[in-house]
């Protein structure tokens, strides 16, 4: 006789949980989960491939590859005008500078790229004396490069500077600039001393608080006014000024974040050891500090290039601004030519931006188990 | 050894006392600071007084003499530079505000998109504030610009619905004029109000009681849509409707969305919801895995539970990003000087190309702009702080 | 690393200031920096344009190499700073450029508040329309653009003028300002705008510019006076001189038949006494004639101008009139004597 409450056949053999593993068990998991999923990814399946195949059929399909002025680009239904940009694209690069000085240029973008590199790669060693070396000598080399005037070199006024080159002069003269202004204004910001506090509590809040816009107007039109009479400011300069200091009350903020994340007992530590206050925050906090905020001043830095462009509305030809001036050229003048030159525009900005929002995520990565501890 | 240590201490020197020392340093950062600021003052009055430029603000009430192409007061070349500064800053807050709201919302669904487990989602989004967050935004302003601009017909082929047109010359639809008694439509609005303050508290009490959820929510909504009409219809119903009317060139009458707005709207919220949706994913990841779960066990649905627990906690992680990103779109709303959109910086600069009042428009434009900030700021640290109340 | 970041900050500012010099006169100025530094318009063909080298075309232009040649007895040491509607004033009155030579009317409120002063007129010009004929064919007069919409560049007269105009005419419009003169070219092109407006010697070098000039036509009204000429610094009387005469000369020029070709001609052997005082001719009793001495400048001033840049009527076909794609008649730019406005005092 059977117990009624004692199971003697096996339960009926329920089907295997749905497969987690191989490509299908991949889709089914992260795609087709429930109903509403596999509609919602059918959807953006649908609307992600009709943008890329519009793009594609824009810039490579229906693309005018070859020609000599805009009638090639001007028939129906014609995509991207890529003869326009081949021939713009060195005026693009060096605006208006004389074409049998361009190696100058040339030879400067490679010599600081040759001094980043190992610079931007933590395993190599150096880094004090490069650094130094980025700061300081080679913008005076660059500068010397660039303007001419000695050893031989003819004189190139910066009016004919433009496109690239100066996006990227702006860009690193800004960098160069405001990263010292902005380490000491967030040691004066942290400083125990109420003046020199609330100045730079007074200078970092106003800077932030305006458009930049109106920064560059005021370095246009009204920084003359500042100045003593007879001294004047190559205009290139002037705006380089504005968004320095612009640069620099952003990148106080950063270094200040980087400074509170520092402990206490770093610094008591170094009182401790009978350090000056001076030396504790030179070789003790500001060193941890910065290397904490190396992400946030990475994301300054790009902030910064991205806001070069705006020196276009005080008409310094930058690349965005040399390539918007090259739209009006009668010569290429077609429906499709400046959709064609915002796009390679937007291509170059996107690839410096996305290389340094990388690197930036690559040293979080890296610094991330220290900051743990 | 104490008795050492007291020796050494009355051995040092003035200047190794840290009190004297940081005394001095202040005095000296204060002379130097003074100095610059003297000197500035110097170099700018003299500089004024040998090109003869008369400073001050007397030029505010002087007749402008120009248009402007948008404006929310009304405005003719005959009133002053005051008004047209006056015209552009209400255009900078038009956009401002309707920019945080249209980024808000779109960077709330991106944020949302990120962490969604359906891997395409997640991906898009990824994709979307990579792309937006590494290309200038003149850039994408100019391209905006373009992209409202050309695909949109000549004013005489423009596309009608009723008499709401659209065409390059912007977006054209009736204006409502108000007559006498049109402050009823406030009265209503605000009675509206009160009902559902009154109406939510009872709401809330009857679902403590009986369990059961009312909708009043919904009839919030209705009441407030319900009211000021009804009020309206009670004093006889004054207002028209300002139709626009066609001419050769476009419309005149009724009221218009430039094409500038538009582009510059798109640009600024699309551009900001990028860094909202960063800022969101942040905080949303900050709230602990287990409240998610604590909330799916007591039976909430996954909306609800993001709606309820989740959200409201990452709301003080996502505040203060979110404050300097609002911030941050007011400022760049400036960039309509590319444009052509008249706000308070492109107006501004208007006035100084005509007046040559450099000192003064700008000054103008810092006090506003530095207004609006510390204005901003502090709402969004009141809100968080009362945020921070309600959480614990 | 304290001293380091100080040392680069000081270095910093130094290399800034170092960037001016103090200033005795503008003449004394160029001489010492051996160029005459000249503000121009970013880029008006026929005015001002750079090529693709920055080398620099134009009317107002060549009047600085005419000032440089006068000065400096060369007419390529010359730097042109182009400049914005916005920031040509303040780029004058800093000291930033010697003489602003930006087709820039002549105003009141500008001659006599902004610490400025007029050379001279060197294009008489005044303020017109243009709009696009396959647009827009009911138009034919500025009459017709009632309701319009005006594209046109901010911090000029021109929008003041429009206000003006249509409100006189008791006509409703729409203007759109941009920063830029490209911005609301392509803003005009793009069909945003009815109609754009500037000056009409700019309207026909914009024209040229467009994708099909033929459907763009200027309309026929002038809606304003629009003297252009050059402007300098006021309290620089000897500097301000200079300009004004360099100006006078090449309208003289024209008038006494003095080209760029035949100047040396003219000099070794005209007989006319007016001729031989503008060209700083020896007198028979070896005596110099001229009057450069009394500007503090080179005797030949006026002869060097000529040589390298030419006479007024020249520099004006080379550039806007004739010879060049403009093709803009003289009209009121001929000289009086044969019924225009171009007229300048005598040598004497």
């Amino acid at each position: 006789m059977s117990m009624a409450y004692v199971r003697d056949r096996d339960a009926p053999l329920r089907a295997p949980p749905v497969g987690t593993a191989g490509a299908l068990g991949w889709l089914r998991e992260n795609l087709f989960s429930s109903l509403g999923n596999s509609l919602l990814t059918l959807l953006l399946a649908v609307a992600i491939g009709y943008i890329a195949w519009g793009v594609l059929d824009w810039a490579v399909l229906r693309a005018v590859w070859t020609g000599a002025d805009r009638a090639a680009c001007a028939i129906n239904n014609a995509g991207a005008c890529w003869p326009f940009v081949w021939e713009k694209f060195p005026q693009w690069i060096f605006g208006f500078y004389p074409i049998s000085e361009r190696w100058r240029p040339v030879t400067a973008f490679l010599i600081g790229a040759a001094a980043l590199v190992p610079m931007l790669m933590p395993g190599l060693g150096a880094k004090k004396s490069n650094a130094l070396f980025l700061l300081v000598v080679y913008p005076v080399i660059a500068f010397e490069l660039l303007a001419g005037g000695l050893f031989g070199l003819p004189e190139v006024e910066t009016t004919s500077w433009g496109g690239l080159t100066v996006t990227l002069v702006v860009a690193v003269t800004g960098i160069v600039f405001s990263l010292p202004l902005g380490i000491l204004l967030a040691l004066g910001r942290q400083s125990s001393l109420p003046i020199i506090r609330s100045a730079s509590v007074a200078f970092i809040e106003i800077w932030r608080g305006v458009p930049l816009v109106t920064v560059l107007f005021m370095a246009s039109v009204m920084l003359p006014l500042f100045l003593p009479n007879g001294v004047s400011l190559d205009k290139l300069m002037r705006a380089i000024v504005g968004l320095s200091l612009f640069a620099s009350a952003y990148m106080a903020e950063a270094v200040r974040g980087g400074l509170q994340a520092v402990t206490k007992g770093q610094t008591e530590a170094g009182l401790a050891l009978g350090l000056s206050r001076w030396q504790t925050t030179l070789k003790i906090v500001l060193p941890q500090a910065l290397r904490i905020s190396i992400p946030n001043i990475v994301g300054i830095f790009i902030g910064l290039f991205k806001d070069t462009t705006l020196v276009l509305v005080v008409s310094i030809y930058d690349f965005l601004g040399i390539i918007n001036a090259g739209l009006q050229d009668a010569k290429w003048a077609a429906p499709q030519t400046a959709n064609t030159g915002y796009f390679v525009a937007a291509l170059v900005y996107f690839a410096f931006c996305f290389a340094m929002s990388r690197y930036a995520l690559f040293t979080e990565r890296r610094l991330e188990p220290a900051g743990r501890r | 050894m104490s008795l050492e240590l007291t020796a050494g201490l009355q051995k040092r020197s003035f200047w190794n006392n840290g009190r004297v020392r940081g005394y001095a340093l202040q005095a000296l950062v204060l002379l130097i600071l003074g100095g610059l600021v003297y000197d500035l003052i110097i170099n700018t009055a003299n500089n004024m007084a040998n090109r003869h430029i008369v400073s001050g603000f007397d030029f505010l009430w002087r007749k402008a003499g120009f248009e402007v192409s948008f404006s929310l007061i009304p405005y003719s070349g005959e009133d002053n530079y005051a008004r047209a500064l006056m015209v552009g800053f209400f255009n900078t807050l038009l956009v401002s505000a309707v920019g945080i709201v249209v980024a808000t919302v779109l960077g709330l669904v991106i944020g949302l998109m990120r962490l969604s487990r359906n891997w395409l989602a997640s991906h898009i989004a990824l994709g979307y504030i990579e792309l937006v967050r590494n290309v200038p935004l003149l850039l994408q302003l100019f391209i905006w610009y373009r992209l409202v601009l050309t695909p949109l017909p000549q004013a005489k082929d423009a596309i009608a619905i009723g008499s709401v047109t659209l065409s390059n010359k912007g977006l054209t639809m009736p204006a409502p004029v108000f007559g006498d008694g049109a402050w009823m439509v406030l009265v209503g609005f605000f009675v509206a109000v009160g009902a559902s303050v009154l109406l939510s508290r009872w709401g809330r009490r009857q679902q403590e009681v009986t369990g059961r959820k009312l909708p009043t929510g919904m009839l919030s909504v209705l009441l407030s849509v319900a009211f000021p009409l009804l009020f309206l219809a009670a004093v006889g119903w004054p207002v028209s409707f300002d139709y626009p009317v066609k001419g050769n060139f476009g419309f005149s009458g009724g009221m218009t969305l430039v094409p500038e707005f538009m582009a510059l709207l798109l640009a600024l919220s699309i551009y900001t919801a990028a860094f909202i949706a960063e800022a969101v994913r942040a905080g949303i990841m900050a709230v602990s895995k287990g409240q998610g779960e604590a909330a799916a066990a007591l039976g909430l649905k996954p909306g609800l539970a993001m709606r309820l627990v989740v959200l409201p906690q990452a709301l003080r992680v996502i505040i203060p990003p979110l404050t300097s990103q609002y911030l941050n779109l007011t400022k760049n709303s400036s960039l309509a000087v590319a444009i052509g959109y008249p706000d308070l910086v492109s107006t501004g600069g208007t006035v100084l190309g005509q007046t040559g009042q450099a000192i003064e428009v700008v000054l103008i434009w810092m006090v506003v702009y530095l207004s609006l900030s510390l204005l901003t700021s502090g709402f969004m640290n009141w809100f968080n702080a009362r945020h921070r109340l309600v959480g614990r | 690393m304290k001293n380091k970041l100080l040392t680069l900050m000081l270095g910093a500012a130094a290399s800034l200031v170092l960037a001016g010099a103090a200033s005795a006169g503008t003449l004394d100025d160029v001489r010492q920096h051996g160029f005459v530094q000249c503000g121009v318009s970013q880029g008006l063909m026929g005015f001002s344009v750079p090529d693709a080298q920055n080398n620099w075309t134009g009317m107002d232009v060549d009047f600085c190499r005419a000032i440089a040649a006068a000065v400096l007895g060369d007419g390529t040491k010359v730097k042109f700073t182009p400049l914005t509607a916005k920031e040509r004033f303040t780029a004058l009155q800093s000291g930033e450029i010697d003489v602003l030579s930006r087709n820039t009317t002549w105003t009141m409120s500008r001659d006599t508040s902004l610490g400025l002063k007029f050379a001279g007129i060197m294009y008489y010009d005044g303020q017109g329309f243009i709009v696009n004929k396959t647009k827009h064919p009911n138009v034919a007069s500025v009459k017709d653009l009632g309701g319009a919409t005006v594209c046109t560049q901010s911090g000029t007269t021109t929008e003041l003028n429009i206000a003006d105009y249509f409100k006189s005419h008791k006509m409703d419009y729409k203007l759109l300002t941009f920063e830029k003169n490209d911005e609301a070219i392509a803003a005009y092109q793009d069909g945003r705008c009815d109609s754009y407006s500037t000056d009409q010697s700019g309207l026909y070098a914009q024209r040229l510019k467009m994708q099909s000039p033929d459907d763009n036509v200027v309309l026929p009204e002038i809606i304003s006076k629009e003297p252009l000429g050059p402007v300098v610094r006021q309290g620089d009387d000897a500097w301000f001189n200079i300009v004004k005469w360099v100006y006078f000369a090449l309208v003289n020029a024209e008038e006494l038949g003095i080209t760029s070709k035949n100047v040396d001609e003219m000099k070794a052997t005209s007989t006319d006494p007016e001729v031989k005082r503008l060209l700083g001719a020896t007198s028979d009793d070896g005596t110099a004639a001229g009057f450069g001495i009394g500007m503090g400048i080179d005797e030949s001033w006026a002869f060097d101008a000529l040589k390298q840049v030419g006479n007024y009527g020249e520099i004006f076909d080379r550039n806007v009139g004739k010879d060049s794609p403009l093709k803009i008649a003289r009209g009121k730019n001929e000289l009086w004597m044969n019924g225009g406005l171009q007229y300048a005092p005598p040598v004497r």
